[in-house]
Formats: C-alpha cells, structure tokens, sequence
C-alpha cells in the first residue's frame, strides 16, 4: 500500500510540475493575498463566485472580499486597469488555457472602478 | 490524448497532496460571512414619497442623477433605458399642470415577479423589486405586464458599465431605488440630487421616520391604487 502510494506521488508531482511550467503567464495585477490559496481558487472561484453573486442580489448580503469587484480591483492590470483587455489579462489567460468561455464581463465591469471613474470625468 | 491536453487537465486538477487537503469538497457553499453583511430585512419597506407641488416643470435633475449614477446612455429613443422619467400632466378642466418623476413604483404585489418565467423578477425581503439579471432571459413579459411602463430592456452591447451597476445586453431593467446605495446607507441618487427636496426617501415601516410621519399626516396617493398593487412610491399634491 505504502509503495502504491509513494509510486503514485512519484508520478504526480513530475506532472504537476509539468503543468506548472505549461500554465500560462499571467498579469496578476495588484496580487496579494487572496481569500484562498491559489489552487483552491484556480479550481473553485467560479462557484465562489455564482454562490456569493445568488447572496448579494436575491438576499442582499454583500461580502465585500467575495465580490466580483474585488477581483477586478486586486488583479486588474496595474498597466491598462483590465481584467480582460490582453491575452495575458489575469481572467483571460487562463481562459484562453482552459477554453472557457467568460460571460462574466457582458455585464459586469472588467476594469478597475478609478479607471472608470476617469473616463466618466473626461 | 496530446501532451498538452493532460496538461491543461492537471492545471485545473488539484495535484499536489498539500493542496488537496485544502479543498474539502463544498466547503465554500457553507463559507460564513464576514464582515457588515446583514441581508435585506422584511421588518423595512423602502419607498419614496414624491412632493409635486416641489417637482418643478422642466426639471430634470434627478432623471441626470439617476443616468449618471446607474450609466444609463441618457437618450430617450425607443430601445434607450430610461429608469425614471419626468412626466408633465395637465388637468383639462381646470388648467392646473403638474411635473412628477415617474420610475418603477416598487409594488408590493408586482405583477413583473407573477409573470416571469425564470423568477429572475423578484422582489428583495425589504421590498425592493429587482431583474436578477443572471437569470433573465429577455422575453419582456414583465415589460408587458409593468403597469407604470416601468422598465427598459437593453438592445445594445454595453462597455464601461459602473462596477457598482452590473448591465447587459439582452436583458431587462428598471429602477433598482439604487439598492447599490441603500445597501452602504445612503439614499438613491434621484432623492439626493433634488434641489427643492420633492422626493422623499425612506422606510415606509420605521416610526421613527420622515416618510413614515408624512404619509401618515398628508394627502398622498398610489397611481392606479386601483390595481391594488400597493407600490411603495406615493405622490402627494396629485
Ligand atoms: S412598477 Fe412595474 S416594474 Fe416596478 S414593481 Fe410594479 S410592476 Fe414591477
Ligand atoms: S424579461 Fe427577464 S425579468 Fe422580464 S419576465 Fe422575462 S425573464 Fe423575467
């Protein structure tokens, strides 16, 4: 059992590493620290999200960290404000990777609120 | 498979152990929140108390607020939103004419939510009624049923939208009493921005309050009482 496990270890951790090293570049904007690590968003932030969005409209319950919006403000590029403006825009580039499709920013803004703000003034 | 199909699969997968312990599965529907996050209260009822004989003709502050705030185009084509429009009436007999500001009256009994097919029409615990946009479909019953001509629906792609206002092509929308703002405490932008204060906002079921006192001690009216509806915005001086 012992031996099963470290064989499969032993072949796990060359292919994460290999999928490491694949991913795709990212313009993670302002980064920092999330509201969860990185693995646990990469593969749940789409139901973090949907389940936060049913909270605030239908209930009215805003989490402000849990927002789509604080998203945007931490990793919107610190160059062009945009989520979603380049191929390596933090939303897109793993998109892109994953090919899936974001309805996301039909609706919402994909910009920082101080970039929009801006235009709004000019 | 090709070799960059496993990949992208194990990018998505959580592979390394440490990280697997991290996600119990489902946790983060059970997530508590944080921070100032009460929900909507059924205890309160939001509505609006409009002074015509403050509204005054040819004004139109409070429709440039309510544009600016919720980045609505302005114009007023026929497939242009329009969420609270001023409206001048002119009583025949008498001659006597009156500006008001007419907007999605909030209805208690909103025949918008009966007719939905999707339930994206709702109406929020503390009275409020809204398009949840995720669920919209576009088919504009509630555009049809809306006996206040109240909501709009979007024809065109939209960019630049307000962070705080989420819209979109392809569904409807209407007067939100700007719960973006009532939800941080502040009144909706309309209110704000009348000079001669026509407009009255506030919690129709709080004592304590300035509408709740008003109401209780001036004529006012619903429009269409008669629908029996009973909107949360009223008119005085009608
Ligand atoms: S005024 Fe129209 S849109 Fe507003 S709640 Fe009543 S029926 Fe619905
Ligand atoms: S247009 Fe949208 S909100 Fe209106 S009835 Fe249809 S699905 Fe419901």
């Amino acid at each position: 059992m012992r031996l099963l496990v470290s064989l499969l270890l032993c072949l796990c951790i060359p292919a994460a590493l290999a999928a490491e090293a694949n991913a795709p570049k990212l313009d993670i904007g302002k980064g920092g620290q999330c509201v969860k690590d990185t693995q646990w968003m990469r593969k749940n932030h789409m139901h973090m999200l949907k389940h936060q969005r049913n909270e605030t409209v239908r209930k009215g319950v805003r989490v402000e960290a849990e927002a789509l919006k604080a998203c945007v403000e931490c990793h919107a590029s610190t160059s062009d404000n945009s989520v979603t403006a380049r191929e390596d825009s933090f939303c897109v580039g793993c998109h892109r990777y994953a090919a899936v499709k974001i309805d996301c920013f039909e609706c919402h803004a994909s910009k920082r609120k101080a970039e929009v703000a801006s235009k709004e003034v000019k | 498979m090709s070799d960059i199909d496993t990949q992208r699969r194990q990018f998505l997968k959580t592979s390394a152990g440490a990280a697997a312990i991290a996600i119990a599965p489902g946790m983060m529907l059970y997530q508590t929140a944080q921070g100032d996050t009460q929900a909507a209260s059924s205890t309160v009822r939001w509505g609006m108390l409009v002074d015509t004989a403050q509204c005054k003709e040819g004004c139109n502050d409070c429709v440039n607020a309510c544009n600016k705030e919720n980045g609505l185009s302005g114009k007023t084509g026929t497939t242009d939103s329009q969420w609270i429009r001023k409206i001048e009436i002119k009583d025949v007999s008498s001659g006597r004419a009156l500006s008001l500001p007419m907007m999605c009256q909030h209805c208690e009994h909103p025949p918008c939510v009966d007719v939905c097919p999707t339930q994206a029409s709702f109406k929020r615990a503390d009275g409020i009624v809204l398009v949840d946009r995720h669920l919209c479909i576009g088919c504009r019953y509630c555009m049809m049923a809306c006996p206040y001509k109240a909501r709009s629906f979007v024809h065109e792609t939209l960019t630049d939208q307000n962070p705080d206002v989420p819209r979109g092509k392809g569904t409807v929308e209407a007067c939100s009493l700007c719960v973006h703002r009532i939800d941080k405490g502040q009144i909706p932008a309309c209110a704000e921005a009348c000079q001669n204060k026509a407009i009255l906002f506030g919690d129709l079921n709080d004592a304590n309050s300035e509408i709740y006192k008003k109401v209780r001690s001036v004529a006012s009216v619903q429009i269409r009482a008669d629908l029996q509806l009973n909107p949360g915005v009223r008119y005085q001086g009608l």
